[in-house]
């Protein structure tokens, strides 16, 4: 049995690790595509997120097989159900993906030349936590996971300094609200990428630990 | 800087981590050794038994878990080789003292095997045998009461109250283990032991003896010895693991499945070994 376990787990982990980088990637397209308007890159995230929500389907029907076919304990049970929320985060980071490709696009499209700050540094450091929490999980790293809700802070300081210059670039340019408004809800919606990189750490120390974190780090 | 937990107890290590003791017990056993001739089969093992818990006790085969059972009723007094030491207390009275009268002691902590083992006599017979035996009961209709009683009790009352006359052994394999945990309860224990009291039974019939001992339990106090995992984890508040005649762990049953603390509970629950 316990072989045949191992391979369910070796497969799922595989799976899942294709997913991530899939939707790390997804992330990474969508921003870039901020900077050097590529609009193909851009249609492709919002094209294709269904191959996110395949895989997203695919990797919980894995998961709720081996529960019911093995009732793995301990270590094992904890991966397992870390993993069946891990999985429903990565799948909204994809979502966000797709929104933040469409407000690149619609800014792309309605003046991006009076946009009045620079996403990269914000995207960049969104980008790093996703990266740090899938790595936390494949390396079961606690230490790493909790590294990342310092990263958080920062973020939401970054998203507060976005609503700043937007709200003080809408007074002085009046005509572009709708690309100042997307551009703002780009810094949104990075922060809340960084809210499930969040969550995602959560479930790491859960299933290093068995400690549940939630909201205690805030 | 964060602070680092420890992580699981060393595989080296084999004091007993965990919720050993409780308040208020109805068993006390405190560093309990038992030999067969020069093999030492169990190695100081402590714990308290609390009043109406289910307390299950798993490990791999040859862990010692059975003869630490049957240490608890003196079962193992039946062995000429084998010995024990340390202290066991049952309501604070010492089992292994000198003035204990064993057939009283086994009838406080009563005892139902792997293998269903109905006398060879009528289904009331075999519930009526102990009382009897016992000097529980006055009168026939006294006796007839403890036998419905007891039956009820163990669930199968409902199943063969119309043919008590028929032979204990005709039963099904899960109504024969019902009829022996009847047996026990009929001559009124304070302890019920049962070692692998499941594994000759077919699904149908474990699940009914599982919600037997959960009912059990609000009169009784309930140890439980099993190779079922998922049984120890369903049945039980309490959980202890044995491991090569040590008593590794002890933590309640949701903590002890989900979170173990030591390396040897958790390679055994996941199926690392045994």
């Amino acid at each position: 049995m316990h072989h045949n376990y191992q391979k369910q787990i070796d497969k799922l982990r595989e799976n899942f690790l294709t997913l991530g980088s899939l939707v790390e990637d997804r992330v990474r397209k969508a921003c870039s595509a901020f900077n050097s308007s590529d609009q193909a890159d851009l249609d492709m995230v919002i094209r294709s997120d269904y191959e996110i929500d395949e895989m997203e389907v695919e990797i919980e029907e894995e998961c709720l097989k081996i529960l019911a076919l093995y009732q793995p304990v301990a270590k094992d049970l904890r991966y397992i159900i870390a993993l069946i929320k891990i999985n429903s985060e990565v799948e909204r980071i994809g979502d966000y993906a797709v929104k933040i490709a469409m407000r690149v696009k619609f800014i792309s499209e309605h003046g991006n030349q009076v946009f009045p700050m620079d996403y990269r540094p914000m995207a960049e450091k969104v980008i790093a936590m996703l990266k740090m929490s899938l790595d936390a999980l494949v390396d079961k790293d606690a230490e790493l996971a909790h590294q990342i809700f310092l990263l958080d802070d920062e973020v939401d300081t970054m998203r507060d300094q976005a609503y700043d210059i937007i709200k003080a670039q809408l007074r002085k340019q009046p005509d572009h609200a709708g690309s100042l408004l997307n551009g703002y809800l780009v810094a949104r919606h990075l922060e809340r990428i960084a809210d499930r990189a969040t969550n995602i750490a959560e479930e790491v120390i859960y299933m290093v630990h068995g400690d549940i974190v939630r909201g205690e780090h805030n | 800087m964060v602070e680092k937990k420890s992580q699981l107890i060393s595989v080296d290590d084999r004091k007993t981590v965990g919720q050993q003791f409780v308040e208020n017990p109805r068993m006390t056993c405190r560093d309990v050794n038992v030999y067969y001739g020069d093999k030492h089969a169990v190695h100081d093992v402590s714990i308290d038994i609390a009043r109406n818990e289910v307390l299950a006790m798993i490990g791999p085969s040859g862990c010692g878990k059975s003869t630490f059972l049957r240490c608890l009723n003196r079962m193992n007094d039946t062995i000429d080789i084998c010995r024990v030491t340390g202290e066991i207390t049952l309501d604070d009275n010492d089992i292994y003292a000198k003035n204990i009268d064993i057939v009283s002691l086994r009838a406080l902590v009563g005892m139902v095997f792997q293998k269903p083992n109905p006398f060879p006599k009528s289904i009331y017979d075999n519930v009526a045998y102990g009382p009897t035996i016992h000097g529980l009961t006055e009168s026939k209709s006294d006796l007839d009461g403890i036998v419905e009683n007891s039956l009820v009790k163990a669930g199968l009352w409902d199943e063969v109250k119309d043919r008590l006359d028929q032979p204990g052994t005709g039963l099904s394999g899960g109504q024969q283990q019902r009829l022996c945990i009847a047996r026990a309860i009929a001559v009124e224990p304070e302890l019920i032991l049962m070692d692998e009291p499941c594994s000759a039974l077919d699904p149908i019939a474990t699940a009914k003896i599982e919600e037997l001992i959960a009912e059990l339990r609000e009169q009784y106090t309930i140890v439980i010895v099993t190779h079922n995992m998922q049984q120890a984890a369903r049945v039980s508040q309490r959980t202890a693991y044995f491991h090569l005649g040590d008593l590794i762990e002890v933590g309640y049953t949701d903590r002890l499945f989900t979170t173990p603390r030591h390396q040897l509970t958790e390679d055994y629950i996941t199926g690392r070994f045994g």
